[in-house]
C-alpha cells in the first residue's frame, strides 16, 4: 500500500518537495490549507478530487475510477483511497496523483487532516519509508526525483495542448476550414465548446496564451503561432498525439476494470 | 500458414514468450513482486475475447504442449520469436531466460528462434554473457528493457556510451534485430520510460541494425511515429496493439493502426501475440478479417491483403531470413506497398 500522509504540522517539510516539483506551473489548488470553519461535505471533497487529473491521460481520477473512498470527519479529518489499473503503473504518475489529491483536499476551508492512501502498487515500501522519515518524494529518492517531475508535467499538459488542438480543430476542418485559415483564426473567435474550454486552461497551466487574441495554432513549447508551412504537420501531430492518450486510456479502463468489479466514485465511461 | 477466403498467410509471431510465474519458481522476499508481474499480465490477457481467458493458475504456469497447441497447432503461426524477460530478482529461475525458452524449442526444430538479452549496466560480465549465448543459441536478436532497475540504476538510454558498446558488440557477433521494449510499464520509477529519444540516436549511428520498438511506444505512440517516419531501420511491433485494443477497443485500434499505417507504413509494422498474454488464433484471425469501421476514418492509407501478408509474417520474415514457401510469397505484383502519399497530409 503507497501510502502519502502528511498532516498540518508535516506539510512544511513534505509540502515543499511537492511544490518545489511543480514550480513553473501555476498550482491549481490553495496549497496552503486552511483549517477553520465546519468540515466540507463529501460532495465538496469529491468536487476537489475531480480537478486532479492523471497527467498521463489528462483525465480526472474520479472519471477513471480511481477513488474509491472520500470521507470527511466531523472534526475535519478526510480520508481518500485511490486504486490504479496495474500493481506496475508508473510510479512517478502515481507520486503526482496522490500529491495532487492531497494538496487538492487539504485546501478545502474546515479540513483539519488529510490522508491520502494509494492502495495495491508495487511501490509502497519506499514511499512509506519516505513518509515515515516525513519527507517528501524528491528526497526518498536522492532528489533526483524533483525536475524529472516536473519536467515530465510538463511534456504531459504539452501533449495535452496539441490533443486538445485536435479536438478543437477537426471540427473546423470537417466544416470546409483550410489550414490556412485555421492559422488566421485566435480563440476568440471561436464559439464556446468544452473542449475549446479545456485547451485554454491547459494552456493557461503551461503559461501559454489563452486569451481571445491569442492564436489558435501555437507551438507548445514556445507558444509562438506556427508557421503556415508547418500547419499540415503540426495538426497530423495533434490528432497522433489525442488518439495515443485516449487509446491508452482505453487500456487503463479495460485493465481497471479486470482488476476490480466495483466502479470508482465518480466514474464515468470513456467519451 | 492461415489460409482465409483463398489467400494465405505466412505467420510469425515476432514477440512471444514461455514463462514460469507459479509460486514455485518465486524468490523469497519478492513474493509480491513475481505476484504482482504476473497479475499486472493476467489483466492484460482481460482485453481479449472472454473465451480466451486463462485461469490465474494456467497463466502462471503454462505447458510445452500447452504453447505448441495455442501457438502453431491452432493459431496459425509458422515460427515464432522466443523474446526473453529474466526478472532474476523475482523469479529464481527467471520468469523467461533464452535457456529455458531453448532448452523447449531444442525439441521442436524450425519452429523458433531464440533472441537473448544484454544489459549495458552489466559491464564486461554483460559482454562475455552475450558472446556465449549468441555462441550458443545462434540468437539473431536481443530485447532490452531500457526501463529496468539494476543496481540502484533506475534505466538506461540505448544512446549512452555503455549501451553503444554493447550495440557495437552484438552487431560483430552477428545479430540483427534489436527488439526495444517502449510500452507499458516495467519497474521504472522516476525515470521516464517511454521516451524513444534514445532509439532515434542509436537508429541513425547503427544503420546496420534493425531497431524493433515493441508496443509502438505506448503510451506515446506520436513520439514513436514521429521518430519512425524518419528513420529507416525502425520498426512498429504491435504486440499489445492487437491483443490490447483489437477485440476491447476496435476504435481506438483502427485508429492507431491507421497512424501508424500512414507514419510507418506497412513495410516496417510485425505481428507479435505476446504469448501467453494472449494466443495468436484470435489475433490472426481477427487481424486478416480487420477493415476500418466506417467511411470516418476514410484519410487513413487502406491496408490490404498484401499489406496484412507482410505484418503478419513476411516483414519479420525478412528481418530474420526464414525462409518462407513460394506459394506463401507475394505475388510479383502485389509487392508494391501502399503509397504513402495516398493519404495526404491534411486533408481532413
Amino acid at each position: 500500500m503507497l501510502r502519502w500522509l502528511m498532516t498540518k504540522g508535516m506539510t512544511a517539510s513534505a509540502g515543499s518537495d511537492v511544490r518545489s516539483a511543480t514550480a513553473g506551473l501555476p498550482a491549481r489548488a490553495d496549497r496552503s490549507g486552511r483549517s477553520g470553519g465546519s468540515p466540507p461535505r463529501e460532495n465538496v471533497l469529491l468536487a476537489a478530487l475531480q480537478t486532479v487529473r492523471d497527467p498521463e491521460l489528462d483525465e480526472p481520477i474520479t472519471s477513471l475510477g480511481f477513488v474509491t473512498l472520500c470521507t470527511v470527519s466531523g472534526d475535519g479529518d478526510a480520508q481518500v483511497r485511490l486504486r490504479l489499473p496495474t500493481y506496475f503503473c508508473a510510479p512517478n504518475f502515481a507520486f503526482l496523483m496522490v500529491a495532487d489529491a492531497y494538496d487538492a483536499v487539504s485546501a478545502l476551508p474546515g479540513v483539519r487532516r488529510t490522508e491520502v492512501v494509494l492502495e495495491d502498487h508495487f511501490a509502497s515500501d519506499a514511499i512509506n519509508g519516505g513518509v515515515a522519515a516525513q519527507s517528501g518524494f524528491a528526497q526518498s529518492f536522492d532528489g533526483e526525483a524533483v525536475s524529472e517531475l516536473h519536467g515530465l508535467r510538463a511534456d504531459f499538459l504539452r501533449k495535452a495542448v496539441m490533443a486538445g488542438t485536435d479536438q478543437v480543430c477537426r471540427p473546423l476542418l470537417a466544416g470546409g476550414a483550410n489550414p490556412a485559415r485555421l492559422l488566421e483564426l485566435t480563440l476568440g473567435d471561436l464559439p464556446p465548446s468544452r473542449p475549446l474550454r479545456r485547451l485554454r486552461e491547459r494552456r493557461a497551466e503551461l503559461g501559454l496564451p489563452a486569451g481571445d487574441d491569442a492564436p489558435l495554432i501555437i507551438d507548445p513549447v514556445t507558444g509562438e503561432r506556427v508557421s503556415e508551412q508547418a500547419v499540415p504537420l503540426h495538426l497530423r501531430r495533434a490528432r497522433v498525439t489525442r488518439i495515443s492518450i485516449e487509446a491508452n486510456g482505453g487500456i487503463c479502463r479495460g485493465m481497471l476494470r479486470h482488476r476490480y468489479d466495483s466502479p470508482g466514485l465518480g466514474e464515468e465511461e470513456q467519451q | 500458414m492461415y489460409e482465409k477466403d483463398g489467400e494465405k498467410y505466412f505467420v510469425v509471431d515476432s514477440h512471444m514468450h514461455y514463462w514460469n510465474a507459479a509460486p514455485d519458481n518465486w524468490v523469497p522476499g519478492a513474493e509480491q513482486y513475481a505476484k504482482g508481474w504476473i497479475e499486472c499480465f493476467h489483466a492484460y490477457q482481460g482485453l481479449g475475447p472472454p473465451e480466451t481467458h486463462w485461469s490465474i493458475e494456467h497463466f502462471q504456469k503454462y505447458s510445452e504442449d500447452d504453447l505448441m497447441k495455442d501457438v502453431f497447432e491452432d493459431g496459425h503461426v509458422d515460427v515464432a520469436v522466443f523474446q526473453p524477460t529474466y526478472l532474476l530478482e523475482w523469479y529464481k529461475e527467471g520468469f523467461n531466460t533464452t535457456e529455458r525458452n531453448a532448452t523447449m524449442g531444442e525439441k521442436h526444430p524450425g519452429k523458433f528462434i531464440y533472441n537473448t538479452r544484454f544489459d549495458p549496466r552489466d559491464g564486461d560480465m554483460g559482454l562475455k554473457q552475450l558472446r556465449q549465448d549468441v555462441e550458443r543459441y545462434g540468437s539473431k536478436g536481443v530485447k532490452l528493457y531500457t526501463a529496468e532497475w539494476n543496481n540502484g540504476s533506475r534505466g538506461y538510454k540505448l544512446s549512452d556510451p555503455a549501451a553503444y558498446r554493447f550495440l557495437e558488440a552484438a552487431q560483430e557477433l552477428g545479430i540483427k534485430n534489436i527488439h526495444v521494449h517502449k510500452g507499458p510499464t516495467i519497474w521504472p520509477l522516476d525515470k521516464d520510460a517511454f521516451d524513444v529519444a534514445d532509439v532515434d540516436h542509436a537508429a541513425t549511428d547503427f544503420q546496420g541494425l534493425n531497431f524493433i520498438v515493441e508496443h509502438v511506444g505506448l503510451p506515446r505512440i506520436e513520439d514513436f511515429c514521429f521518430m519512425a517516419t524518419q528513420e529507416p531501420n525502425v520498426y512498429a511491433g504491435l504486440s499489445v496493439v492487437i491483443g490490447g485494443l483489437m477485440y476491447a477497443r476496435p476504435k481506438f485500434f483502427a485508429k492507431v493502426m491507421g497512424e501508424l499505417l500512414f507514419w510507418v507504413g506497412e513495410d516496417k509494422m510485425t505481428f507479435g501475440s505476446d504469448y501467453g498474454i494472449w494466443e495468436p488464433k484470435w489475433q490472426v484471425e481477427g487481424f486478416v478479417d480487420w477493415d476500418y469501421p466506417s467511411d470516418e476514418f476514410s484519410d487513413y492509407p487502406r491496408l490490404g491483403t498484401a499489406g496484412k501478408k507482410k505484418i503478419l509474417g513476411l516483414n519479420a520474415a525478412k528481418l530474420y531470413d526464414i525462409e518462407v514457401p513460394a506459394e506463401l510469397q507475394l505475388s510479383a505484383d502485389a509487392g508494391e506497398p501502399a503509397a504513402r502519399d495516398d493519404a495526404a497530409l491534411v486533408d481532413d
